[in-house]
């Protein structure tokens, strides 16, 4: 089994096999992500020794480390974007890429996401966004949906879920899109347009935890939560002529915005160019 | 009467929490730890215990909201392990320096990297410079025990600092065994409710908390956290005289299991101390004079025990799931602080074992008596020995 599928899944070359099977549960989203993922850097045509991947701690902070064969830094919770930051700053030229989920990186570590967003470093996030804790036993997020069952709110959630990819455009990113993984392809096109833009992009992906969230919520299969993915989703064009009231409840997808502004390590790097002429020191990139 | 029932430590914690009725908990998910929250807030929904339960979005945010509650005056109780400790660790003095009784239960577990989510104890350990009581347990009873035994400790005139109740991840968290649960009545006369008779947040009373402490003053500050820890060695005692009179469970702050005429006493802390028993039992009917000693209580340091169980061995074993690099591991390190001026004591050897999950087994144990064995006959051996390591894969 296995095997076949390292003979006919073209994008095998990609994956580390001595680490698969994935420890993903059947029917998580995740798989998708990783597959839309490789597909993406296939289609670009990056080479993976260009690349690094940061994660942080959670289930979809599993989905690039170890599986994906590039170098991958697997970091502490809700900090991947603080490490991948360092990474990027000290590595300008490689293509530097976050993949972890909502709890993870808009729950505990919603600040840097923030700040990376506003700062526009040219980092290429890939938010997972399940709903929920997935990996500690279901446990709700600040993405759970009004109203959800989880482990700790048994009766249902009284929370508002945070709006992931409005708070990153609103907080400055070059590019930011939101897709589930139903909406395979586009998910493919969005991410490769985040990895070529210059700037901060972030590309939510929403994804079914049939296991922690849709058997709680009357959706025990993945494929329950595929259609309601399906049957849920507004593509942004439409939800612009929508009222509040009538997008209670769904999910917004497509392209938030895709802009051009400057970027932070070029910023700084041409500052301290810049300040080094000034004062007439020498060339601050020698080695 | 008291009630017995089947349960995972972490239940058994959340039922401590329950019995002392903390006004708030506020708590974040993590392995080994989640369950403990988890069934508080069942108990709340349930309407069976009346807190306030705070979701929050890190650890960070949950020894905050409890180090604001506490300074409000009320009972606060959180649960978490590991990297989730490790978050906490500025706000750990935080709680201390501001004298707020607080208690936390630990799922001991190992710190990163390489992640790890099975059990030593560095999380806690590593936290042992911040001012925190720490309380280890054996097994599921002690776990709910001892969180009773904090808040009571804790909450006390003359200590007034917060205590963590350590139990060991997946070995203990999520193990079931049956726990006698005390009568909330019984409970209630043990702790009491909370009346915060020290400065509090009173809007009546206006007071500032955690301000500037110039070089002035800070240094007093902190030495009252020194002395009222050394106050808790003796409130500890007298609280475990309390809560054997009350629950008929006794706890001591190192007990010793056929130490009396030992040659060689292997010493630890939590689940461990179960595993040497039994061995030291073994080892007895093969004619070893062996002893063991579990040590429940490591903050304050049971100094005057600590030399009591001293005098008695030729050769003490120290043997704990936690290391502090470039000196030994931590307990060891203390040990020395506690004999280096007594005129007789017995060769000190230190044990790293059971880090990230391995287990520890009969033959991991026995290698410990081999090693303490050479040290008895004069043989020179290493003082910190690493057990049960892979040489294979080094």
């Amino acid at each position: 089994m296995a095997k076949e599928i390292y003979t006919k899944y073209k994008m095998a070359k990609y994956l580390r096999k001595e680490a698969l099977p994935t420890a993903l549960c059947p029917g998580c989203g995740g798989g998708t992500v990783l597959n839309a993922f490789a597909n993406a850097i296939d289609q670009l045509g990056i080479d993976p020794r260009d690349l690094v991947v940061v994660s942080g701690i959670g289930c979809s902070a599993w989905i690039a480390s170890p599986y994906f064969l590039a170098d991958t830094l697997h970091t502490t919770h809700g900090r991947a974007i603080a490490y991948a930051t360092g990474v990027k700053v000290g590595l300008p030229d490689k293509k530097v890429v976050v993949i972890s989920g909502d709890g993870d990186l808009a729950g505990i570590g919603g600040n840097h996401l923030i700040h990376a967003a506003r700062r526009n470093i040219d980092i290429t996030v890939i938010l997972v966004n399940n709903f929920i804790y997935g990996m500690t036993g279901g446990q709700v997020a600040p993405t759970t949906p009004f109203g959800a069952i989880t482990t700790t709110s048994p009766y249902r959630n009284v929370e508002h879920p945070l709006n992931i990819a409005e708070t990153v455009t609103s907080a400055g990113a070059s590019y930011v899109a939101r897709w589930t993984t139903f909406h395979v392809y586009q998910l493919i096109e969005s991410i490769k347009r985040a990895l070529s833009v210059k700037g901060f992009a972030l590309v939510e992906a929403i994804s079914q935890c049939p296991v922690q969230f849709g058997r709680r919520n009357r959706m025990k299969t993945p494929t329950e939560m595929l259609r309601w993915f399906q049957r849920n989703s507004v593509l942004i064009s439409k939800a612009r002529n929508m009222s509040p009231n009538e997008l209670e409840g769904k999910i917004v997808v497509g392209e938030l915005v895709n802009r051009e502004k400057p970027e932070f390590t070029e910023e700084l790097n041409s500052l301290i160019e810049e300040v080094s002429k000034h004062y007439g020191l020498g060339d601050n990139n020698a080695d | 009467m008291p009630m017995r029932k089947v349960m995972k430590c972490n239940e058994a914690a959340a039922w401590a929490a329950k019995l002392a009725k903390p006004k708030v908990v506020a708590a974040f998910p993590i392995t080994p730890s989640t369950l403990v929250p988890e069934k508080i807030s069942e108990f709340i929904a349930d309407g069976e215990m009346d807190a306030e339960f705070i979701k929050v979005e890190s650890e960070h945010s949950a020894i905050s909201a409890c180090v604001g509650a506490s300074a409000a005056g009320v009972r606060a109780f959180t649960a978490t392990a590991s990297q989730g400790l490790a978050l906490m660790h500025e706000v750990l003095f935080i709680a201390a320096g501001m004298r707020l009784p607080i208690v936390i239960a630990i799922g001991n577990r190992s710190l990163s990297a390489p992640i790890n989510i099975w059990n030593d104890w560095q999380d806690s350990i590593s936290e042992r410079d911040t001012g925190w009581m720490q309380f280890y347990a054996e097994n599921n009873q002690e776990a709910l025990d001892l969180i009773l035994i904090a808040f009571k400790v804790a909450e006390n005139e003359r200590v007034l600092l917060p205590a963590m109740v350590g139990f060991d991840a997946f070995i203990l968290t999520h193990t079931v065994e049956p726990v006698e649960i005390p009568d909330q009545e019984v409970v209630d006369e043990f702790l009491g409710e909370y009346v915060p008779k020290h400065a509090y947040l009173d809007p009546a009373k206006p007071i500032t908390q955690g301000a500037l402490g110039f070089p002035a003053h800070y240094m007093e500050v902190r030495y009252t956290v020194w002395e009222a820890m050394e106050n808790a060695r003796q409130v500890i005692e007298e609280v475990f005289d309390e809560f054997e009179k009350k629950f008929g469970r006794r706890y001591y702050m190192i007990e010793e299991y056929k130490t009396d005429d030992a040659e060689i006493i292997l010493l630890t802390m939590g689940s461990l101390a179960g595993t040497l028993k039994d061995f030291v039992d073994k080892k007895r009917e093969e004619g070893v004079k062996i002893g063991a000693a579990k040590m429940t209580v490591y903050r304050p340091f049971p100094i005057e025990e600590f030399r009591a169980l001293a005098k008695k061995a030729k050769v003490l074993a120290i043997l704990e799931k936690d290391i502090s690099f470039g000196i030994s591991g931590a307990v060891f390190a203390d040990a020395g602080r506690v004999l280096v001026n007594e005129k007789e004591k017995p060769i000190l050897l230190d044990f790293i074992i059971g880090l990230g999950g391995r287990d520890v087994t009969f033959e991991n144990l026995e290698e410990v008596v081999e090693i303490s064995k050479k040290a008895l006959v004069g043989e020179k051996v290493e003082e910190v020995n690493w057990i049960g390591l892979r040489k294979e894969i080094l």
